[in-house]
């Protein structure tokens, strides 16, 4: 097992409504140096939770403590940019297990399915609905269901269902990651291997 | 079905595919550097993992590396400890390794291709989202996370769902002073950085096929930043030329097999892309970007566009053009500068110090502008003084550095203050991509010399 199962997931979640998040403010590249997968948590937002001095900078939401949760609910096109997992660790080791958008950068997703952080893509309208229910009431609770497809929000009742490959899905409920699987067709991979010309 | 150029490559590496989910993709040239390699080694460790096939993986630093003395011990212990990190798991698992001092040492993406590690039909991995650049030879080359190096150096494989297709072509002829990285902003800028995500692109049309290896490899290293994994352009006699005689490409009647092989790589007639996008060489001019992703980007002659006139959220819009200390309407010619930078995966080719130098020539570099110049590789900064390029830009007030990424992402020392402007050829203008608070204009190594010398955002056909 590579990492925790995943299977119903009912938090309270984190409003960044900003668009085209690039994996550079998920984690920043001066904090890319470790040779272990530690500590990335701390340089999340980096740049937009601190100030140069270290202090934290009071309008970001994460340093807002109204707002809390297992869920980062972020905008269109989430997760662009450099392919560094480290942006998913970070988001991980931070505390979230799931991020919901209305659309998400094909690495950045990748990488958070890998690391067993659940990427729930929405429809434009429902991230709206979301967001608003944050802001209303931070309290609100959304909950991410893997076995069903479904993110609701708890509050208003709104539900909708989000697409996962049937494969993707049974690694998240189970815990194991893609190296599990390889390792079984090793034999295959060797033929498959023998037979190229470079 | 007829079969694209990208199916032909994809199809012929699939060792299984698997029912709903995605495909099991044989990887036949993998890439590793210090900053993304270390923890997918340490996964091997973990659970007690060899690598499959160490004659497959390649490994350089560049990431991390300073650009100036670079016969001298790292000085910082965090990025010492990853170039030895890379060095010791290299040895250990016997991977070639290009290190530090190696006289191939460079920018991954500048000594694959040199090197001829990277050829057509390939399929090409790297834990750098740029390894887009390879696709220039027909190769299907993407980005990873360091979950799928671990993959890869253990098997071989990813697991790949098989992504959707589309054509750009670009058809005509490029103006003067429009060079490779102006076709690639104009069509980010049409496209905006999502706008192929989910695709895998295909370029075509007469402006790619007139184009250098070095020019491809701009226009498709850029692929990442419209959103899409990888571009690749099929292979022709410039690619071959391109591979001839280098030092890893196959020899003898094994070269005249590959190249059979590699002249079947195109699209059929009648192939199917789920979307096709054409647009004219002639509407293009040379770009600058004036936001904080790529797609946002103008030609250098016009005004910032208005919230109202772009795609998206005008919060976003604001907030980035806030960062920038721009405003809606404001024109970029003649907008101060503080710091160019030559260099990259992007523009840190021997062309690229070319194009800059025919600006600069017999011209002096504006005194409050800083300026980095830093080649792609050691080949690279080896041919820029047999071509005497180093001695044009030493009189106009330039210096040289050594090899590496640099300022692209700003690992190393070469960092851009908090404020400052930089025109930089490389490919993200994101907030703090060049140093914290720094503020980015992407452009052409053509539009970086005109600023080095002005001080001030300049068209270069002006100087032409």
């Amino acid at each position: 097992m590579a990492y925790d199962k995943f299977n119903i997931l009912t938090s309270t979640a984190v409003p960044l409504p900003l668009e085209n998040v690039d994996t550079d403010q998920i984690i920043p590249a001066r904090f890319l140096k470790a040779t272990e997968r530690k500590g990335f948590g701390d340089n999340l937002f980096r740049d937009w939770r601190y100030n140069n001095d270290n202090t934290p900078k009071q309008d970001f939401v994460l340093n807002n403590p109204i707002y809390s949760g297992k869920i980062l609910v972020g905008g269109k096109n989430f997760g662009s940019g450099s392919s560094r997992e480290h942006a998913a660790w970070a988001v991980y080791d931070y505390g979230f297990r799931c991020v919901v958008s209305s659309f998400f950068a094909d690495i950045f997703k990748n990488n958070c399915l890998n690391i067993g952080v659940l990427p729930v893509q929405v429809s434009p309208e429902f991230s709206e609905q979301i967001f608003n229910a944050i802001y209303e009431d931070a309290n609100t609770e959304i909950e991410v269901n893997l076995p069903e497809q479904t993110i609701t929000i708890k509050s208003t009742g709104a539900q909708e269902s989000f697409d996962i490959n049937t494969y993707k899905k049974d690694n998240m409920l189970n815990g194991f990651d893609d190296i599990d699987y390889l390792q079984n067709i090793k034999g295959e991979i060797e033929t498959f291997a023998n037979g190229l010309m470079l | 079905m007829s079969k694209s150029l990208f199916d032909k490559v994809w199809d012929s590496h699939v060792v299984k595919k698997i029912e709903g989910g995605p495909d099991v993709f044989f990887i036949d040239r993998h890439f590793i550097h210090e900053v993304t390699s270390p923890v997918a080694f340490l996964g091997l460790k973990n659970r007690g993992l060899s690598v499959l096939y160490p004659e497959r993986t390649f490994a350089t630093a560049d990431h991390n590396t300073p650009t100036i003395n670079q016969h001298l011990p790292v000085e910082d212990p965090l990025s010492a400890n990853q170039l030895k990190a890379l060095e010791d798991n290299s040895n250990e698992y016997g991977i070639s390794h290009w290190g530090l001092g190696h006289k191939k040492n460079g920018i991954v993406h500048v000594v694959g291709p040199e090197n001829g590690i990277t050829f057509p039909g390939a399929t090409i991995v790297c834990g750098d989202s740029h390894t887009s650049t390879h696709g220039a030879f027909g190769a299907i080359a993407f980005g990873i996370g360091t979950s799928e190096v671990e993959m890869v150096l253990s098997t071989q494989c990813i697991m790949q769902p098989k992504p959707k297709k589309m054509r750009i072509n670009v058809n005509g002829q490029l103006g003067k002073g429009v060079t490779p990285k102006d076709v690639a902003l104009y069509i980010i800028s049409k496209l905006t950085t999502s706008g192929a995500t989910g695709y895998f692109v295909e370029y075509a049309g007469d402006v790619f096929e007139n184009m250098t290896m070095e020019g491809r490899m701009t226009v498709c290293n850029l692929s990442i930043e419209m959103g899409a994994r990888g571009g690749m352009i099929a292979p022709d006699e410039t690619t071959f030329e391109y591979l001839k005689d280098k030092p890893l490409s196959p020899k003898g009647d094994a070269w005249d097999q590959a190249v059979a092989y590699w002249k079947t790589l195109k699209t059929e007639d009648d192939a199917i892309f789920d979307k096709e996008l054409t647009f004219l060489a002639s509407d293009i001019e040379p770009m600058i970007t004036y936001g904080t992703n790529p797609g946002m980007g103008i030609g250098i002659s016009n005004n910032i566009p208005n919230a109202d006139a772009v795609e998206g959220g005008v919060a976003t819009y604001k907030k980035s053009l806030n960062y920038m200390g721009y405003e809606e309407n404001d024109s970029m010619i003649g907008k101060k500068i503080d710091y160019v930078f030559l260099g990259s995966c992007t523009n840190g080719r021997i062309e690229d110090f070319r194009a800059f130098a025919s600006i600069v020539k017999g011209k002096r570099k504006a005194d409050h502008v800083t300026a980095w110049l830093v080649p792609g590789s050691h080949e690279v900064e080896d041919k820029i003084k047999e071509e005497g390029i180093l001695d044009v830009i030493t009189e106009a007030g330039f210096v040289l550095r050594q090899p590496g990424c640099s300022a692209c992402l700003a690992m190393n020392d070469d960092k851009v203050p908090a404020g400052k402007y930089a025109v930089s050829t490389s490919n993200r203008n994101f907030e703090g991509r060049q140093g914290p608070g720094s503020r980015t204009l992407l452009a052409s190594p053509l539009v970086a010399a005109a600023a080095a010398i002005t001080g001030i955002v300049t068209d270069p056909r002006d100087l032409l």
